[in-house]
C-alpha cells in the first residue's frame, strides 16, 4: 500500500520543473492533483523514482475568456471548472463532465492537465476536449508548442508529450450550443463502461469514452449526420472505428452496443 | 501545516501519505485506512475546507495547507458540529470505521450544497462506502443536518 | 420511571467515535511495535520448491523472516475447524503458513517481521520463493468433476456428504404423482464480506514474560482465545483476548485466522509486541468469502400449485481450507429450504468441495440466504407453471398462524410465525395493485424501460443455538451465553455480557433491557465486553444470537439480582418476601408506599454484609447462563420494484419496501438500522457483488474498484415495517434481526427483474444480475 521509495522535488515555477524533468528523464514524473498517478504507486504500479511536484504552481490554475477560446491553465481541479462562470457561458459542456469525473474528493484534487496528461481512454475529460477539437499548450526545455488535442492521444497511457514538457494550458473553443454526455456504469464513482459526448457547436461531434486504447472521435456518425443522416440511423455507426476492451464489467460485443445506444441518447438530449 | 487548529511540523520520507502522517506523526488516529484504490472514502478529511482523501496524496503535498480531521469537527470539548449531532441521532453509524470519512464528506458537501436534494446528497456521497448501515440513515442525517444548519 | 425497552434510544456508542477517539486495532499506538507481512502465494496451487529468506533478512530494519518450517515447532495443532458436520469429513491440516504445498493465491508462505510496515512491505518483495505450479481447481465445477486435485495429498475433492431425507419415498411419490415440477439450477455467487475494517491483530507480550495479550479485530474475543490456546499451547490463563472497537464482521471476523496465531507464536519467539494489518487487497484474497454454492431446486405441487415436497441438492465450494466453520455453513440453510411454506416432503443433500480459492465461511445469513433464495425463485416458477400471481401462490402455500407451533418436514419446530400478515402488509405499504396497474400501462404503453415487482418471503432460524441441537449437528461449541450483573454500593450497575459488539448496539440495548428490569436510570449502566480479562465467559457474536441468547442471559441475571434483592428488603424491611412489590427500582410493602427501600440501598447494604439475612452472601450481583430452549424464528415479507433498460440491461432498484418480524422489540432504531444494512447486502449480491476468479485461480475482483460495494449513489431508501409475534422461546420474546434483511433480500430483487422481463420469457437471470448480463438475456430470449 505504500509507494516504493522515491525523491521528491517540488518544482516553483513551470521552468523549474522542466529542468528537473530534463536532469531526471524517464526516471521522473509529474506529480499534479495525484489521482491517477498516486493510486498506481500505492500498487507498485508505477515506481518513478522521481516525483515533480506541480501541485503548488497555482498561476497555472485558472479559465479565463481568451475572446474566441477559453483559456484554462493545466493545474485548474475539475472542481474549479465544474463551478466556473467563464465555463457556464462559453463552453458548459467541459463544465458539465468535469462534475462527472470521480467523486467529490477527487474533484478537489485532481486537475484538468494532469487527467489529459494520463492519457487513460476511460478518463472523461479528454473525450469532451476531443470533441472540442482543443489546442494543448505544451511547455519543454526547447520551448512552448501547441499540439491539437486530436494529435495528443497515440495509445493506452500515451500522449505525445516528451519526457522533459508539461502542459501548462488547455484552450477549448467557445461552444454553446448543445451538448450531452452519457456516463454508463455499474456504480456512479465507476469509470465509465462506456462514455458518449456530444458537442453541437456549428456541426455535431462525438467522441467515445472506453472504446479503445484512446478517446476517440464516433467520426463515421459525424459523417452520417452531416450527411443529413437521422439520429437514429447515424448512432448505428457509433461502433465503426473502435477496438473496445474486454473486461469484468462488458465484453467488446457489448461495449459495441453501449455505444451506439450511448450515442443515440446523447444526440438526442443535445439537440 | 495546520492540523485542527494547531501547527504540525515533522520531516517525514517523500512516500509518506497524508493518512499515515495524520495517523502516526500526528497521533490523529480518527482517520482510516479502508482500501488501497482510493475506493472507499474511509480517509477523508478537509483540507483548507474542501473534502480529499487523505490516503490519495502525499503528506508533502499538503505543506502549508490547512486540514481538518474528525477530531478537530466539534467547536469544543463539549459541543458536536452539527454534522456529527444529526449523525447520532438519525443512527447514521452502527460499527462507526467508515464514520470520520464520512461525516468530513458531508461538512464539505454541504458547505459547497446547503440544501441538497435527496439525490444530491446520494450522488454527492458516491465516494464513501458503508457496508453496515445501507446509507439510508445517513441519507437522513444529511437532510437534517442541511436543515439545522440554515 | 417509564419504560425504556421498545424506545428509539439514541447509542452511547456513538460519542467515541463520532469524536474519532474510538480505537480500533490499527490505532493502537504500541512504541516500538513490531510489524508483521505475510508473503502470499501468487498461485491458486504449487508446491514450494524452496524459501530464500537470505535478501529479506539482510533489509536494514528485518527483524527476522520466517517460512512455515522454521515456525513448525510453535504451533501444538493446525488451525481448527470447529465443525465436522460427518464423522468421515476430510480435514487436510492447515498451518498458519503453508509448508509443502500452497493451496490458493493468497495462501501464506512467509511471514516478516520489521520494525515498520513499510520495511516489511518493503523486504517481502525480496523474500524468493520458488514454485513449481499444479494443476488448479479454480471453480467448483472443476472440483466437482474432479477435473484437478485441490491437495495433493487428497484423491478426491469432495470434503463431505450430508444428507436430510427423512422419508426417501414419501420423496419419490410426491415427485411421482405431480401436477407441477419445477427444477431449477441456481448459483450463489462467491461473496467478499468487505467489512470496512480490514482485519489486524497486535500482539502485546506482558511484562512477566510468559502471558500476552491479543488485541484483534474479531466477533470472537472468547473462542479465539480457547483456540489460541490449543493451537499454541499456551495456557489459557496466559491469554487475554480484546476485541477494540471492530469496524464490521458480518461473519468474516467469525474466525480463527492464521495471522492471528502467528503473531502471537513470533511474539513469544521474538519477546516483542508483533503488530499485523492487512490491506484491502490482501483482505479480499486472505479472509474468508461467503456463499459459493450450486443449488438443484426442485418442487412438486399439485394443480393448485399447493407444494407437496421440496427436493434439494446443494454443491458448496469450501475453499483450500476448512477454517473454523466452513463445513457447516450450507448446513445453517439444511432445515429451510421449505421456507414459511406447509410443505410435507422434504429432502436435503449437500456435498461440500476443495477448491483452490479463498476459503469460505459465515457471511451474513450463513446458509438461510441461500436456502431462502432458492424456495423464494422456484415459487416464482411454480406461480408461473400454474398461472397464479406471485403473491397468490405464496397465499395458497403459507403455514397458517393456527398452525403454530408448527413442526416442519424438516424437523424444525416454528415456534410462531404469521406470514399473511407480513404479506398483507407489505403489500399495503408498496401499494401492490397499483404498482400492477402502473406495470400494466407502462407494458401497454411499448415503453423500454420495464417495471418489474419481486416479493420474497422468508423465515430464518437464528439465535444460536440450543446446545442439545447443536450436540446432534456435530457443531463442536455449546450456543449458550452468559452475563453478569453487579449493583455497585455507589448505585451504579456493571453488566458484563459474553457477547461482542461490532456496530449492533448491544451496549445501548442491554442497558435499556437492565434499565426495565431494575428500575435503574441507563445512564447508571455500564456494559462491558469484548474483554476476555472482564468477560470470562462467553461465546461471542454471530448467527443473530446476540440479543436471543446474550440479551436473554442478562434478562436472566436481572432476575437473579431482584430476587435476592426481595430477600435482602424483606429481611430489612421486616415484611416477607411475597407482601413486597418491585417496582422503579424500589420495593415497597404493598399497602404501605411510604416505605419504601431502593435497589442502590440494598446494594450498599449487600457490600457493608452489615445486616444481611442468613444464607445470603454478601454483594449484590448474580450471573446466567442462559441456553436457548429452540431456534428463533423471525420472519418477513419484502418487495422490491425495479426497472430495466431494455437498450442498456441496466436495473435501477426503485423502492424497497420491508416488513420484518422480529418479536418483541427492544430498540426500533437500532432494528431499522439492521434491516437497512442487511437488506443492502442482499441487494447487493443481486445486482452488483460477485467474487471473480480467472482460469489461473486469481482472483480478479481483489480491491474496491472492481469488487462492486454499492454506495449512496446506487439505492433507494429502504421503507421498514414491522409485525410484533414474540417468541415464545424466551422471556423477553425477542427474535433477533441482525441478518434477516439479507436473508429475503435478494430473491426479491431477482424476482422484480424476471417479473419485469416476462414480457421477453425471461424467467431467471444469475447473480449478480449486471448489466451485461441482463442485456445478453435479453437479446437470448429475442432470438
Amino acid at each position: 500500500m505504500i509507494p516504493a521509495a522515491f525523491e521528491y522535488v517540488r518544482a516553483d515555477s513551470v521552468d523549474a520543473a522542466i529542468a528537473a524533468l530534463t536532469e531526471h528523464g524517464d526516471d521522473a514524473k509529474l506529480l499534479a492533483g495525484g489521482m491517477s498517478l498516486i493510486p498506481l504507486m500505492k500498487l507498485r504500479l508505477a515506481t518513478p523514482t522521481v516525483l515533480v511536484d506541480v501541485g503548488r504552481l497555482r498561476d497555472l490554475s485558472y479559465v479565463r475568456d481568451g475572446v474566441d477560446h477559453v483559456a484554462i491553465g493545466a493545474l485548474t481541479r475539475h472542481r474549479d471548472l465544474e463551478i466556473s462562470d467563464v465555463l457556464a457561458q462559453h463552453c458548459p459542456s467541459l463544465q458539465g463532465v468535469a462534475g462527472e469525473v470521480g467523486d467529490n474528493q477527487v474533484r478537489h484534487r485532481g486537475t484538468l492537465g494532469g487527467s489529459v496528461a494520463h492519457g487513460d481512454p476511460a478518463s472523461d475529460l479528454p473525450a469532451v476536449l476531443l470533441a472540442l477539437d482543443a489546442t494543448l499548450v505544451a511547455q519543454g526545455p526547447n520551448g512552448e508548442r501547441t499540439i491539437a488535442v486530436a494529435d495528443f492521444f497515440e495509445g493506452f497511457l500515451e500522449t505525445t508529450l516528451a519526457p522533459d514538457e508539461l502542459l501548462t494550458e488547455i484552450r477549448v473553443p467557445k461552444a454553446t450550443g448543445g451538448w450531452n454526455y452519457q456516463k454508463f456504469n455499474r456504480r456512479a464513482q465507476d469509470w465509465a463502461i462506456v462514455g458518449a459526448v456530444v458537442v453541437n457547436n456549428g456541426s455535431t461531434r462525438v467522441s467515445l469514452v472506453n472504446m479503445g486504447s484512446t478517446p476517440l472521435r464516433a467520426s463515421a456518425v459525424e459523417t452520417a449526420l452531416a450527411g443529413g443522416a437521422s439520429i437514429e440511423d447515424a448512432a448505428q455507426a457509433a461502433a465503426e472505428g473502435t477496438e473496445p476492451p474486454a473486461d469484468l464489467n462488458a465484453s467488446p460485443e457489448y461495449r459495441e452496443h453501449l455505444a451506439r445506444v450511448l450515442v443515440r441518447r446523447a444526440l438526442e438530449a443535445a439537440s | 501545516m495546520t492540523v485542527n487548529g494547531s501547527s504540525q511540523s515533522h520531516d517525514v520520507e517523500p512516500r509518506t501519505l497524508l493518512v499515515q502522517y495524520l495517523r502516526e506523526d500526528c497521533g490523529l488516529t480518527g482517520t482510516k485506512i479502508g482500501c488501497d484504490t482510493s475506493s472507499c472514502g474511509a480517509c477523508t478529511i478537509l483540507l483548507d475546507g474542501e473534502s480529499v482523501k487523505s490516503c490519495t496524496m502525499f503528506a508533502a503535498q499538503a505543506d502549508g495547507a490547512s486540514l481538518t480531521t474528525i477530531e478537530g469537527l466539534a467547536p469544543s470539548a463539549d459541543q458536536l458540529h452539527p454534522v456529527q449531532t444529526a449523525f447520532h441521532e438519525n443512527h447514521a453509524l452502527q460499527c462507526g470505521f467508515c464514520t470520520a470519512g464520512m461525516v468530513m464528506a458531508v461538512v464539505s458537501l454541504l458547505e459547497e450544497n446547503p440544501s441538497p436534494t435527496e439525490r444530491e446528497v446520494r450522488l454527492g456521497l458516491e465516494g464513501n462506502l458503508c457496508r453496515c448501515t445501507g446509507y439510508h440513515n445517513i441519507v437522513q442525517a444529511v437532510l437534517a443536518a442541511s436543515e439545522a444548519m440554515r | 420511571m417509564s419504560t425504556v425497552v421498545g424506545t428509539r434510544l439514541l447509542r452511547r456508542e456513538d460519542a467515541p467515535i463520532l469524536t474519532g477517539r474510538a480505537r480500533y486495532v490499527d490505532d493502537l499506538v504500541i512504541h516500538g511495535a513490531y510489524s508483521a507481512r505475510v508473503v502470499r502465494s501468487p498461485y491458486a496451487h504449487a508446491r514450494i520448491v524452496s524459501i530464500d529468506t537470505t535478501a529479506a533478512a539482510a533489509v536494514d530494519g528485518v527483524i527476522g523472516v520466517f517460512t512455515g518450517a522454521d515456525l513448525r515447532d510453535e504451533f501444538a495443532a493446525p488451525l481448527p475447524c470447529a465443525w465436522n458436520v460427518t464423522e468421515d469429513l476430510v480435514n487436510p491440516a492447515h498451518w498458519p503458513l503453508a509448508i509443502d504445498e500452497a493451496r490458493y493465491a493468497g495462501d501464506g508462505v512467509a511471514v516478516v517481521v520489521a520494525t515498520s510496515p513499510v520495511i516489511a512491505e518493503d523486504a517481502a518483495a525480496s523474500v524468493v520463493v520458488e514454485y513449481e505450479e499444479l494443476p488448479a481447481v479454480v471453480s467448483l465445477t472443476d472440483a466437482v468433476e474432479e477435473r484437478a486435485q485441490s491437495h495433493s495429498e487428497l484423491a478426491t475433492n469432495r470434503c463431505y456428504t450430508w444428507s436430510l431425507i427423512p422419508d426417501p419415498d414419501a420423496v419419490d411419490a410426491a415427485f411421482a404423482s405431480a401436477a407441477h415440477v419445477v427444477r431449477e439450477r441456481y448459483v450463489q455467487q462467491r461473496l467478499i464480506p468487505m467489512a470496512m475494517e480490514p482485519r489486524g491483530v497486535t500482539v502485546v507480550p506482558g511484562p512477566m514474560g510468559d502471558d500476552f495479550t491479543v488485541y484483534s479485530s474479531t466477533q470472537i474475543p472468547h473462542i479465539l482465545k480457547v483456540q489460541l490456546a490449543i493451537v499454541t499451547g499456551i495456557p489459557e490463563h496466559s491469554l487475554r483476548v480484546v476485541a477494540p472497537a471492530v469496524g464490521g464482521g458480518f461473519g468474516s471476523k467469525l474466525n480463527v485466522y492464521a495471522e492471528e496465531v502467528l503473531c502471537l507464536v513470533l511474539a513469544r519467539r521474538l519477546g516483542e509486541v508483533v503488530r499485523w494489518v492487512e490491506e484491502r487487497g490482501e483482505n479480499t484474497l486472505a479472509t474468508i468469502q461467503g456463499r459459493g454454492q450450486i443449488q438443484d431446486m426442485e418442487l412438486a405441487a399439485d394443480a393448485d400449485g399447493r407444494i407437496t415436497a421440496v427436493r434439494v441438492h446443494l454443491q458448496a465450494d469450501l475453499g483450500a481450507y476448512l477454517q473454523l466453520v466452513t463445513p457447516g455453513i450450507p448446513l445453517l440453510g439444511a432445515f429451510l429450504y421449505h421456507g414459511v411454506y406447509d410443505i410435507p416432503v422434504y429432502s436435503f443433500t449437500c456435498s461440500g468441495y476443495f477448491t483452490n480459492c479463498t476459503p469460505t465461511d459465515a457471511y451474513r445469513g450463513a446458509g438461510r440466504p441461500e436456502a431462502t433464495y432458492a424456495i423464494e425463485r422456484a415459487i416464482e416458477s411454480l406461480a408461473t407453471a400454474v398461472g397464479v400471481d406471485p403473491v397468490e401462490i405464496r397465499r395458497r402455500n403459507f403455514i397458517q398462524p393456527d398452525q403454530f407451533p408448527y413442526t416442519s418436514s424438516a424437523g424444525l419446530v416454528l415456534d410462531s410465525g404469521n406470514y399473511e400478515a407480513a404479506l398483507d402488509e407489505v403489500c399495503r405499504l408498496v401499494g401492490y395493485d397499483d404498482r400492477r396497474a402502473e406495470q400494466a400501462a407502462r407494458r401497454a404503453s411499448g415503453s423500454r424501460t420495464h417495471l418489474g415487482i419481486g416479493v420474497s418471503a422468508y423465515v430464518e432460524m437464528c439465535g444460536l443455538a440450543p446446545s442439545r441441537v447443536l450436540a446432534s449437528l456435530n457443531f463442536g461449541a455449546g450456543g449458550w451465553e452468559h452475563a453478569q450483573i453487579r449493583v455497585l454500593p455507589t448505585g451504579m450497575v456493571e453488566v458484563v455480557t459474553g457477547t461482542s459488539p461490532h456496530g449492533q448496539g448491544h451496549e445501548t440495548c442491554w442497558a435499556m433491557i437492565v434499565a426495565d428490569e431494575l428500575g435503574i436510570d441507563p445512564d447508571h449502566i455500564e456494559v462491558l465486553h469484548s474483554d476476555t480479562a472482564i468477560s470470562h465467559l462467553g461465546l461471542d457474536t454471530y448467527g443473530s444470537r446476540s440479543l436471543a441468547v446474550g440479551g436473554s442471559a442478562v434478562y436472566a441475571a436481572c432476575g437473579k439480582v431482584v430476587a435476592k434483592a426481595r430477600t435482602i428488603a424483606a429481611h430489612h424491611m421486616e415484611a416477607a418476601e411475597e407482601d413486597l412489590e418491585f417496582s422503579n427500582g424500589e420495593f415497597r410493602v404493598k399497602g404501605t408506599p411510604a416505605r419504601s427501600l431502593s435497589l442502590q440501598a440494598i446494594a450498599l447494604e449487600a457490600f457493608t454484609a452489615h445486616n444481611l439475612p442468613d444464607g445470603i452472601e454478601p454483594n449484590l450481583t448474580a450471573e446466567a447462563s442462559y441456553d436457548p430452549v429452540n431456534f428463533t424464528f423471525p420472519f418477513g415479507v419484502h418487495i422490491a420494484v425495479v426497472e430495466v433498460d431494455e437498450e442498456s440491461g441496466a436495473v435501477e432498484l426503485v423502492r424497497y419496501v420491508a416488513v420484518d418480524d422480529c418479536g418483541t422489540q427492544i430498540n426500533p432504531l437500532i432494528i431499522e438500522g439492521q434491516v437497512h444494512g442487511g437488506v443492502v447486502q442482499g441487494v447487493a449480491q443481486a445486482l452488483w457483488e460477485e467474487a471473480v476468479y480467472d482460469d489461473a485461480g486469481n482472483l480478479r475482483t481483489a480491491s474496491l474498484t472492481d469488487y462492486l460495494v454499492p454506495s449512496a449513489a446506487e439505492l433507494p431508501n429502504i421503507e421498514t415495517a414491522t409485525t410484533v409475534t414474540p417468541s415464545p422461546s424466551n422471556a423477553m420474546g425477542v427474535k433477533g434481526v441482525g441478518e434477516a434483511g439479507t436473508i429475503g433480500s435478494a430473491p426479491a430483487v431477482i424476482n422484480a427483474i424476471c417479473d419485469a422481463l416476462a414480457p421477453f420469457g425471461i424467467h431467471d437471470i444469475a447473480m449478480p444480475a449486471s448489466p451485461a448480463r441482463v442485456w445478453a438475456a435479453i437479446q437470448e430470449s429475442s432470438r
